[in-house]
């Protein structure tokens, strides 16, 4: 037998402790080994193209590697990986205040994956921006150096950085069980409502501050999208798009990782999808309406028989009215199944309105059109790519979709 | 000394009037700001422009760019209608005369210099500023690349240097600030300008001038002067012998400036900020003590069944 000296003994727990925390368990080569899965694979081939034309992005600039002019100064990076990552992203302040502050307690198990949702989802906004800022190493000007008090992109500016602190808070508890720092969990719980209500705060005006971006833009939105109530718009849409979403990654979530939730009662993950569907339904209704109220305020009847009119129908008909009706059916007959589908739609009507504002609608007198060139396509892929590898490895090693049985939950103590 | 009841209300209702008077004077001030009174401006005479395109290449030769790309005697360039891009910042146009009979009309195009500019509003580090001389500058030292000034600039005047990777900027005329302020010079398309279709000077006498040739050839002009409130007003402004709609102008950005657009739900920001916390606290505090009442029926309702 073999006496080990003590710095052997702390080298040896340092490798479990390693083991134990990144690989699972495994050993490097086993965890290795592991890897290799059909969804791996795919991902490493957007990664082999997306990371050479990353490189390009920051060496050549913007015009080797998008169609933007200058009069189409914002594209794909600005209307999907900013606009609709933002407002998919809501379900984090959403969820957080439902259960933090209005008590719903029932839906605790879905609010940390929702957090996590939303605080990657801002992560990434911020990374996708960076693709897109002439200069993203003055990222923190706005902050630091010069401050143009009169603009909403100030205020954007600000919330989002602010907001993304309140969310990793909000997160820091599952960080904390995971490393097993029981005193620092304690204070990051303590800190929870506190962050909820500031993020609260932060994502009424930010949410709407994006909406608010395009009112300075009355000549070139077209006039059944440009309305003073744009603000409202993106706030009301951007509820609708974080439950939807919380709805949809919940059901991924309960596929891909199901050995972590089996334990679960899955009529009652059923009965939280319906009610979250039930909250859409009701929310998508006041959303319609409120579309309708902004054609109406500008008398824009007229412009309903035009083509970007019908365009316009397409998206409120099809795609906020349609899921609305949707869920409503999926709630009368209880079904979480179509309460999914209508989630997926209502998805896909969100990211069609903020692809609208900021593109379809946009410099509609002008006779060019902009479409993105196939680099800024395999940006938006990268990015999205990474964020589900963050999450999955976030999922796979903290308590997100579990709870740490050592740990009561925050609602009980915060 | 002692300060007797009445002195101490005589006091405070002097303090409290002047307080109530002062706060209405200031906001009347900032309300009613008219722009710096000496502010430049350029007034272009449409009717007087031959599309040389000389003001092009000046413009170009004191900014520092390469020549106009299609050399000045091809007419070709006019088939196209072009905006102002980074290596050009004003370009010329031609439209056909309303009036078939007549000749084309050329449009000279540059940074509009608004009174109350969109891009400086949009601004989010503060890059751009009205001078008190009327330019409208851009200060690239700050300027982080989001691109919010292109988004608003009615005009679609910025361009932006997307080939740059490491130091782009946002380009556009800057009425030649140092020219007209330092060197006592003319602007350089003002100066190249051979029929004198330009002519630059304080906004208030251009303005005058509009008027005056507007009131001595009712027949050549019409009654309008474009820019002098369009937007809240600009320091380049324009007039024309046939309706502005029909030479590249949009006649339908009213008249209100562009900051006042997003004056309102930037106000209501505060608004959100204290008012938020009071109405999630009290909503905190409700959903809590429903709790605790279902928590006290609870427990007797226990009592009452006893321990089984």
């Amino acid at each position: 037998m073999t006496v080990m000296t003590r710095e052997q003994r702390e080298q040896m727990a340092f490798r479990t402790w390693v083991a134990d925390k990144l690989f699972l368990g495994m050993s490097f080569g086993d965890y290795v080994k592991k890897q290799i899965t059909p969804f791996n694979i795919i991902a490493a081939l957007i990664l082999a193209v997306g990371i050479p034309v990353t490189f390009v992005r920051f060496t050549q600039g913007l015009a080797a590697t998008t169609h933007l002019t200058d009069n189409y100064p914002w594209g794909l990076w600005i209307g999907v990986d900013v606009l609709c990552g933002v407002a998919l992203a809501a379900g984090g302040f959403t969820l957080g205040s439902a259960v933090y502050l209005f008590g719903m307690k029932e839906y605790h198990a879905i609010v940390r994956p929702a957090v996590l949702t939303g605080f990657l989802g801002y992560f990434f906004v911020v990374v996708g921006l960076c693709f897109d800022l002439g200069r993203p190493w003055r990222l923190p000007y706005p902050m630091l150096v010069s401050y143009g008090t009169t603009s909403v992109m100030f205020l954007v500016g600000w919330h989002v950085a602010l907001y993304l602190t309140c969310q990793f808070v909000e997160f820091c508890p599952a960080i904390f069980e995971w490393l097993g720092w029981k005193n620092f969990r304690k204070w990051a719980v303590r800190l929870t409502i506190g962050a909820t209500v500031f993020g609260v705060i932060l994502s009424t005006l930010h949410q709407s501050a994006l909406g608010a971006l395009f009112l300075l833009a009355p000549g070139k939105l077209h006039p059944l999208w440009y309305t003073s109530f744009i603000p409202v718009f993106f706030l009301v849409s951007a509820i609708i798009g974080g439950i939807s979403m919380v709805i949809f990654e919940s059901m991924l979530s309960h596929r891909v990782f199901s050995n972590q939730i089996n334990h679960q009662d899955h009529n009652h993950f059923d009965k939280l999808t319906i009610g979250l569907g039930k909250a859409a339904a009701t929310i998508l209704f006041g959303y319609f309406c409120l579309k309708w109220v902004g054609v109406a305020h500008g008398q824009h009847w007229d412009l309903l028989n035009t083509p970007l009119g019908r365009w316009f129908l397409v998206e409120v008909i099809g795609f906020v009215l349609f899921p609305c009706l949707l869920f409503v059916w999926a709630v009368r007959r209880e079904s979480a199944a179509w309460a999914r589908v209508a989630a997926i739609w209502t998805v896909l009507g969100i990211i069609l309105n903020r692809v609208n504002v900021s593109m379809v609608a946009f410099n509609w007198n002008l006779p060019d059109r902009y479409f993105p060139k196939w680099t800024e396509f395999v940006v938006t892929i990268t990015i999205i790519t990474v964020f589900i590898l963050t999450f999955r490895w976030i999922v796979n090693r903290m308590p997100v979709l579990w709870e740490h049985p050592e740990y009561p939950p925050e609602y009980e103590q915060a | 000394m002692t300060i007797t009841r009445r002195d101490f209300l005589k006091a405070t209702g002097i303090a409290g009037a002047t307080g109530l008077l002062s706060i209405p004077t200031v906001a009347q001030a900032q309300e009613f700001f008219p722009g710096w009174p000496d502010r430049y401006g350029v007034l272009n005479d449409c009717t007087l422009c031959i599309g040389c395109r000389r003001c092009e290449e000046a413009c170009n030769r004191v900014n520092g760019n390469p020549p106009p790309k299609v050399p000045l005697d091809d007419k070709s360039v006019f088939n196209t209608v072009r905006r102002t891009d980074a290596k050009n910042f004003t370009v010329v146009n031609r439209f056909p005369n309303p009036n078939r009979d007549k000749p084309p009309i050329y449009v000279k195009r540059q940074c509009m210099h608004c009174n109350e500019p969109a891009c400086a509003s949009a601004c989010l580090v503060a890059a751009f500023s009205k001078t008190a001389a009327g330019a409208v500058l851009y200060n690239s030292k700050v300027c982080i690349g989001c691109r919010y000034c292109m988004t608003a600039c009615p005009f679609y005047v910025p361009s932006y240097e997307y080939d740059s990777p490491y130091t782009p900027r946002v380009v556009k005329c800057t009425m030649c600030y140092d020219r007209i302020t330092r060197e006592g010079k003319l602007p350089g398309c003002v100066e190249a300008c051979p029929v004198e279709a330009l002519t630059f000077g304080k906004r208030s006498d251009l303005i005058r001038i509009a008027r005056e040739r507007i009131l001595r050839n009712p027949d050549k002009y019409v009654d309008h002067i474009y820019g002098e409130h369009e937007v809240g007003g600009t320091s380049w402004m324009y007039l024309s012998g046939v309706p502005f709609d029909k030479i590249g102008f949009r006649t339908d950005l009213g008249i209100t400036p562009y900051p006042e657009l997003t004056r309102g739900f930037l106000s209501a920001v505060p608004l959100v900020l204290t008012l938020w916390p009071v109405f999630f606290t009290g909503v905190y505090m409700f959903s809590r003590r429903r709790e605790q009442i279902a928590k006290t029926e609870d427990s007797s309702h226990e009592r009452e069944e006893g321990p089984s």
